[in-house]
């Protein structure tokens, strides 16, 4: 098609994307003044000591009110969101802490989406449930200080004392005289004070609290996202924009041998085919290479793309086999490996007890699928690269764009889109890499890289494939007595080191090696070898899933052993109330908090575990062919529990009438989202052990789209999720994280559940057929 | 030169007919509102109505719209106060909101053609529609609502 010149040009309309901090810093309107001049102030200083939680991340925390607050004069707030936005909610609890502390009134509260600069934002890699376990503190300093600034520039005006003004409600008031007046009426003058130092911050006690920890706030995309107006990655539209697809190699390590891309070529639309160059393994963040298609429309570029002919030289990986490879992890933890955590005698412990189980749980790899595939815009334009992309790593992908093209960072752009989902898999941005190698190759033009379904499953970067062996034996009166666990899974840390055979410590860390289990006195840990023959990625809660998976599977298969009731085991197992340093156990990262303040607090997973039993109704009698389980986790610092309701008809079918989850995370900012949270986990953790499985043959994924790669639908959705807030309005508790601690426990909770239903213990995941036949 | 009427706008076409009109909507009229999925009618991500009906434009030939009134998102309703959209809304249905479009459609269209579902009604009509976020027991919550909001019982 000759579509040259019948593309009507749509100005960029990104309003979550192209605010230039510039344009940020100086005000947002002709003549609108901001609270935000001067240059930042260097704020505290490098502790001496390491350092946890935000400042120990990269570019730290920043609490600069002028970084993240402006004020027009119309009194219109415009709050800065600096973490990327993927369904967890971060556009809406930002605000509302920073709306909060400000006394700002949240209907005159607009919402900007900073780009990637660490250096200016602090960090901004947004994973590891960590958004607002990190940022909480620090915007709350933002907003306090704003206030105050606001509060004492009214007083200079009025010629009272600073502390007889106080801010209420997006107006400044000073009651002994009655004068009041809006924020925009001081916003100038309030930004040419100085910041308040730290210490001189008055922050709302708890009882004060405006927004933070009321339910039920509206989403601030909503309006956008019900017309189609939101702006994803894909969304975006540049002048002049070219539209790329890529051939990637569907071996990890391949490369193409040879091509021929005459046929492609021929294509109506195409522009230009560009072989990109491999990256050899392990690969990183960098490009897979392959064939590039690049075309006036994304249409055209796919069909190019059928048209090409390449014959791959698979490398290295081409023999992997997911059959083979599963008997590889089977030999490798039925032996002893390294010893990562023990306690007692347990081998010994495991001879004498009368009680016992030996167990293996296996876990396929999995995609992350977003409903959005990777994809991203690059263009270059005097030796300066702007890239829009739905990124979760945006300072990462600022370092590999800067790597790429040979420039310095400072002219590498990253503006950040909404994500349609992430999960993951977008922290890596390999497709932001190729987005840029191919602008230059049409001389900086800009360029939409856009991943089909099939690029996206077949090219992930994998959720770990993982082996999973525990023995357990309980003594004649059922408690416990001895636990052994083996995990065998390959790590992500073969993705920047090869030859990597074992999972790191951050890895063992999630759930395994911090495991609270502190009533069985015998407890040992072991990390048989597992090399990795493809990408292995970040997959929501990671490591948490499939050591979860068998630990929680395993108590409810000792109480089983032991004839005692599976919630009783767990608590068992879990031990009397005590506050555990899990840097006493294992060399673990405790997610970077503190081990001493993120503590294994064993009454906070108690206390879920009671929560939900009692919400559930645990021990209930239920009709033929139902059950219940249960499972709890602590993982990202928060605690959570699940119970599982299922159905299983005579023919095998599954369904599931109710699941209840309880979650402690400390202090809920935004409980209509950590809600929201609960529930999405529950139903991805329902996907992935009922359907969800990547194998591979011939070093390829079998798998290529949602025929084959299957999801749950609304149909194996169930009935009813109800959510249960433990701790919600405590606010001495450390934070912990909300968007991959929901996961965890509900597919060993749903396995539990089955086998209360059926009798049928399945140790293979996913469920898929193994009901039916009986 | 043909025309594909869309939101009651006509657009002029002169490329090959063959093209899936989700690429046509977003690449060359610059309706970006519906979104590319799966490109094989798997996930719904693409719903738009074609004369009315919930169709899955990665797989409808532009050829198959030439005659026929194609609406998108952005043409559900004029001020975005669909019932199914103000439901959507009042419920925080979203979590990343990028399927939501085409889950609209669907429960749009389906509340024409049943404008009382039963559960068993929403599962079989927007089982097609997949959301990774799994917003499912609020998408269920929400069509109940929209069935509220146009005067019906719940």
């Amino acid at each position: 098609m000759s579509a040259d010149g019948q593309i009507p040009v749509k100005p960029l309309d990104v309003p979550i994307a192209n605010e230039s901090r510039r344009a940020f810093l100086f005000g947002l309107g002709a003549g609108a003044l901001v609270l935000a001049v001067g240059l930042p102030a260097p704020r505290a200083l490098a502790q001496e000591a390491k350092k946890y939680g935000g400042d120990g991340m990269p570019g730290g925390l920043k609490d600069d009110p002028r970084t993240f607050i402006a004020i027009d004069a119309d009194g219109t707030v415009t709050i800065l969101n600096h973490r990327a936005e993927m369904g967890q909610g971060v556009r809406t609890s930002v605000p509302m802490i920073v709306a909060d502390e400000l006394e700002a009134d949240f209907s005159r509260v607009r919402v900007r989406q900073a780009p990637g600069d660490q250096e200016t934002y602090g960090n901004q890699n947004t994973d590891g449930s960590r958004s607002i376990r990190h940022a909480f503190a620090p915007l709350r300093r933002a907003g306090a200080a704003a206030r105050q600034m606001l509060e004492a520039a009214a007083a200079a005006a009025w010629a009272v004392p600073a502390s007889e003004v106080r801010a209420v409600n997006h107006e400044l008031v000073h009651a002994k005289s009655g004068k009041r007046a809006g924020f925009g009426a001081f916003a100038e003058a309030a930004a040419k004070l100085p910041v308040p130092e730290a210490a001189t911050l008055r922050l709302k006690a708890a009882k004060d609290f405006r927004y933070i920890g009321k339910d039920g706030r509206a989403l601030v995309d909503n309006d956008d996202i019900v017309t189609g107006k939101a702006t994803f990655g894909i969304d975006v539209r540049l002048d002049g924009m070219l539209y790329a697809v890529v051939a990637r190699p569907p071996v990890y390590g391949g490369r193409v041998r040879t091509h021929d891309a005459k046929a492609a070529l021929a294509v109506p639309g195409v522009v230009k085919v560009v072989p990109l160059d491999g990256a050899p393994i392990p690969s990183a963040f960098l490009p897979l290479g392959g064939i590039a298609i690049i075309a006036e429309n994304t249409w055209a570029a796919i069909e190019a793309r059928r048209k090409l002919a390449i014959e791959w030289d698979d490398g290295p990986n081409a023999g992997y086999d997911s059959a083979a490879y599963r008997a590889t992890l089977e030999t490798a933890v039925r032996a002893p490996g390294k010893l990562v955590r023990d306690a007692g005698d347990t081998y010994a412990a495991l001879e004498r007890a009368p009680n016992k189980i030996a167990a293996e749980y296996y876990i396929p790899h999995i995609a992350h699928a977003p409903m959005e595939a990777p994809v991203a815009t690059v263009r270059i334009t005097d030796g300066a690269c702007e890239a829009w992309a739905s990124v979760q790593a945006p300072e990462a992908a600022r370092t590999l764009l800067a790597e790429l093209l040979k420039l310095p960072k400072e002219k590498v752009t990253i503006h950040q889109t909404l994500l349609g989902g992430g999960f993951g898999r977008k922290s890596k941005p390999d497709f932001i890499g190729e987005a840029a190698l191919l602008s230059k190759a049409v001389d900086g033009k800009p360029v939409k890289v856009t991943w089909t379904r099939e690029d996206d499953i077949v090219n992930d970067y994998f959720h770990t494939v993982a082996l999973e062996r525990i023995e357990a034996g309980a003594d004649a009166k059922g408690k416990p007595v001895a636990w052994l666990h083996r995990t065998a899974a390959p790590s992500i840390g073969s993705l920047f080191g090869p030859d990597t055979k074992h999972q790191r410590a951050g890895e063992l860390g999630q759930g395994l090696t911090d495991l609270g289990f502190f009533g069985v006195p015998n407890l040992r840990i072991e990390n048989p070898e597992a090399a990795a023959h493809t990408r292995i990625g970040w997959f929501r809660s990671v490591y948490n899933i499939p050591h979860a998976f068998a630990t929680q599977c395993a108590v409810a298969e000792l109480a089983h052993a032991a004839g005692r009731d599976p919630k009783d085991m767990l608590l068992d197992l879990i031990g009397s109330p005590r506050q555990v340093d899990p840097s006493t156990l294992a060399e673990a990262s405790n997610y970077g908090e503190d081990p001493k303040v993120h503590t294994v607090d064993t009454a906070r997973l108690r206390g879920v575990v009671d929560a939900v039993a009692k919400a559930s109704r645990w021990g209930r009698t239920l009709p033929k062919g139902r059950g219940l389980g249960i499972a709890a986790h602590r993982s990202f610092a928060t605690y959570t529990a699940a119970v599982v309701e299922v159905e299983v008809a005579a023919d095998g079918t599954l369904r599931i009438p109710r699941v209840d989850i309880a979650i402690d995370c400390g202090l809920q900012i935004n409980p209509e989202r950590v809600r929201s949270q609960m529930e999405g986990s529950v139903i991805q953790g329902i996907s992935l052990a009922l359907l969800g499985e990547i194998r591979f043959a011939k070093g390829r994924a079998v798998q290529t789209n949602f025929h084959d790669y299957t999801l749950t639908r609304i149909d194996g959705a169930p009935a009813e999720i109800h959510v249960h807030a433990v701790n919600a309005t405590d606010a001495s508790l450390p934070l912990g994280g909300v968007g991959e601690p929901g996961l965890p426990p509900v597919p060993p909770a749903l396995l539990n559940a089955i086998f209360a239903a059926t009798g049928k213990r399945i140790r293979t995941l996913p469920v898929r057929d193994q009901l039916r036949g009986g | 030169m043909p025309t594909i009427n869309v939101n009651g706008r006509d657009h002029a076409f002169e490329g090959n007919p063959e093209m899936p009109l989700l690429w046509f909507l977003r690449d060359v009229a610059g309706l970006t509102g519906t979104k590319f999925g799966c490109g094989m009618a798997l996930c719904g991500a693409c719903t738009i109505h074609l004369d009315g009906v919930a169709t899955r434009a990665c797989v409808t030939p532009v050829a198959a719209a030439l005659t026929a009134k194609v609406t998108t998102i952005e043409g559900l309703s004029v001020d975005g106060d669909h019932p199914v959209q103000q439901a959507w809304k009042e419920l925080n249905v979203a979590q990343c909101g990028y399927c939501q479009a085409g889950q609209i459609m669907q429960a749009a269209s389906l509340l024409k053609q049943k404008p009382k579902p039963s559960d068993a009604d929403i599962d079989a009509t927007m089982a097609g529609n997949l959301c990774r976020c799994g917003t499912y027991t609020r998408i269920r919550a929400a069509i109940h609502l929209a069935v509220v909001k146009t005067g019906g019982a719940a």
